[in-house]
């Protein structure tokens, strides 16, 4: 699994790092999301991802 | 032909149950989930009850949310027009890409990180309100004690507001959110907040610091050479209105809630890490601010399976989202455990409440510490006697007689 992130769509709401702050931070500046991690391992890691992507308001999150 | 449309309805519906979202929800779900409704301005829109048509909707660029433009539906009636339009919308009343850039300009000041930080600054407010509560007469009214000075004292301190101004703006944000009060003393109350805070971003524009909200925006503003008045006094009504109306209604009927439901109290007391999702179940239930989800289209769309047509109202209707047994199983039943994280009580797309994470953060201290603290706390009238806020955009309680 690999998360792919558009930061020209995020809205910087701030969810994916409430699901996941080991996976996902935000820009100090424009809040916008930064990856830590684009490739979970395990089966946590990889549902908070799914959870993040199907929140996500800006639908600035996807899988591959 | 005829002139007079068919509508299934006239929004706003009532709650029965305040508890619960109007009946009629269900019904138009079921039979009709994306229907023509009549509005109190004498508009009609489409009303859409089903949680993945109104995520849809939101997250559509076919939709605006322009209130200034006729077409935006209103659910109250029509504002008498203000000739002065050196007040610009606010984020919640531009379209990207617009609003974007808004938007990216002060997203920075609510991320997840800021937020925590303001962390010990709310415990110290709800602390100093909660021994003030203690010390003072039973019954006593927890909106007054605790649910609505926490958050307007947290947004005046990040804004840059003075707090001694609050039964001002108090006053005004309330009689601007009442869908009783005459359209004459709705424009009275906004051109009263809105000179106010005139008069507050000019003072702050003569000597902006990077202590607050405002003035450090304005040195942005500066700094990028586009400095904008009437934006800053639109950003700086839309913040302290729903910084402060959204949260205190939401910690009184959490409160009431948690109350009511003491199994599910008791769960949160052993594990305060149980709280965020109880929030989360809150928002969902009670979905307090419906009104927000309202746009026009801007092109012809189709939305499960309904053609809306360029200049179309619709209104989504999130709190028949939230209850979506699509989205929800069990919807009515309040479950802390459920998981509800995909609601939209702080609504969807580039929308979303941008202060949803200071909302969180408030109402977290405030259930932690309140139930921690006054651990004997118990509503000091029949629950079926509170006054519920049935006529305002915001609901809520007007107050909540507690004692302990």
């Amino acid at each position: 699994m690999k998360i792919i992130a558009d930061t020209g769509k995020c809205v910087g709401a701030g969810q994916c790092v409430l699901t996941d702050p080991d996976l996902f931070d935000q820009n100090e500046d424009d809040g916008t999301v930064l990856l830590l991690n684009a490739e979970p391992e395990g089966e946590e890691a990889e549902e908070n991802a799914r959870t993040a992507v199907h929140i996500c308001p800006g639908q600035a999150l996807s899988l591959a | 032909m005829t002139d007079v449309e068919e509508t299934t309805a006239t929004l706003p519906l009532a709650r029965k149950c305040p508890f619960s979202p109007p009946p009629e929800y269900e019904t138009l779900r079921e039979e009709s989930p994306i229907s023509r409704v009549g509005l109190p301005s004498g508009q009609t829109a489409w009303a859409l009850t089903r949680l993945e048509d109104i995520r849809e909707m939101l997250s559509s660029p076919h939709f605006s949310s322009d209130r200034r433009n006729p077409s935006f539906p209103l659910l109250v009636a029509r504002p008498v027009r203000s000739e002065d339009d050196s007040f610009r919308p606010s984020l919640i009343g531009m379209d990207p890409p617009e609003h974007s850039q808004a938007r990216r300009d002060v997203v920075g000041e609510f991320t997840v990180k800021r937020m925590k930080a303001l962390q010990p600054r709310i415990q110290q407010i709800v602390d100093e309100h909660i021994d003030a509560l203690l010390a003072g007469p039973k019954p006593a009214d927890l909106v007054q004690a605790l649910s609505l000075p926490v958050p307007s004292l947290v947004i005046c301190e990040l804004l840059g507001v003075p707090y001694a101004d609050h039964d001002f703006f108090q006053s005004c944000s309330s009689r601007m959110l009442n869908r009783e009060v005459s359209p004459e003393e709705r424009q009275t109350a906004f051109e009263g907040l809105r000179n106010y805070l005139d008069d507050l971003v000019t003072k702050k524009e003569a000597n902006a610091t990077e202590d607050d909200l405002l003035g450090r925006q304005i040195l942005k503003q500066r700094e990028s050479g586009e400095a904008d008045h009437g934006e800053l006094v639109g950003l700086a009504f839309l913040l302290l209105i729903a910084g402060h109306e959204t949260t205190a209604n939401m910690i009184s009927l959490g409160t009431v809630t948690l109350l009511e439901n003491p199994d599910q109290l008791a769960k949160i007391k052993a594990d305060p890490d149980k709280t965020l999702a109880a929030i989360e179940e809150l928002l969902r239930v009670f979905t307090i601010a419906e009104s927000a989800t309202s746009r026009f289209a801007t092109a012809d769309v189709e939305i499960g399976g309904t053609l809306i047509r360029a200049g179309e109202g619709v209104i989504g209707l999130s709190n028949a989202g939230n209850h979506d047994p699509a989205g929800f199983e069990n919807p009515d039943t309040f479950d802390i455990e459920r998981g509800a994280r995909h609601h939209v009580a702080f609504g969807f797309g580039v929308h979303q409440c941008l202060g949803q994470n200071l909302a969180r953060l408030e109402l977290q201290i405030v259930f932690d510490t309140l139930f921690r603290r006054v651990p004997g706390i118990r509503i000091a009238v029949p629950v079926d006697e509170l006054p519920f806020k049935h006529d305002s955009t915001i609901y809520g309680l007007h107050a909540l007689p507690v004692t302990w």
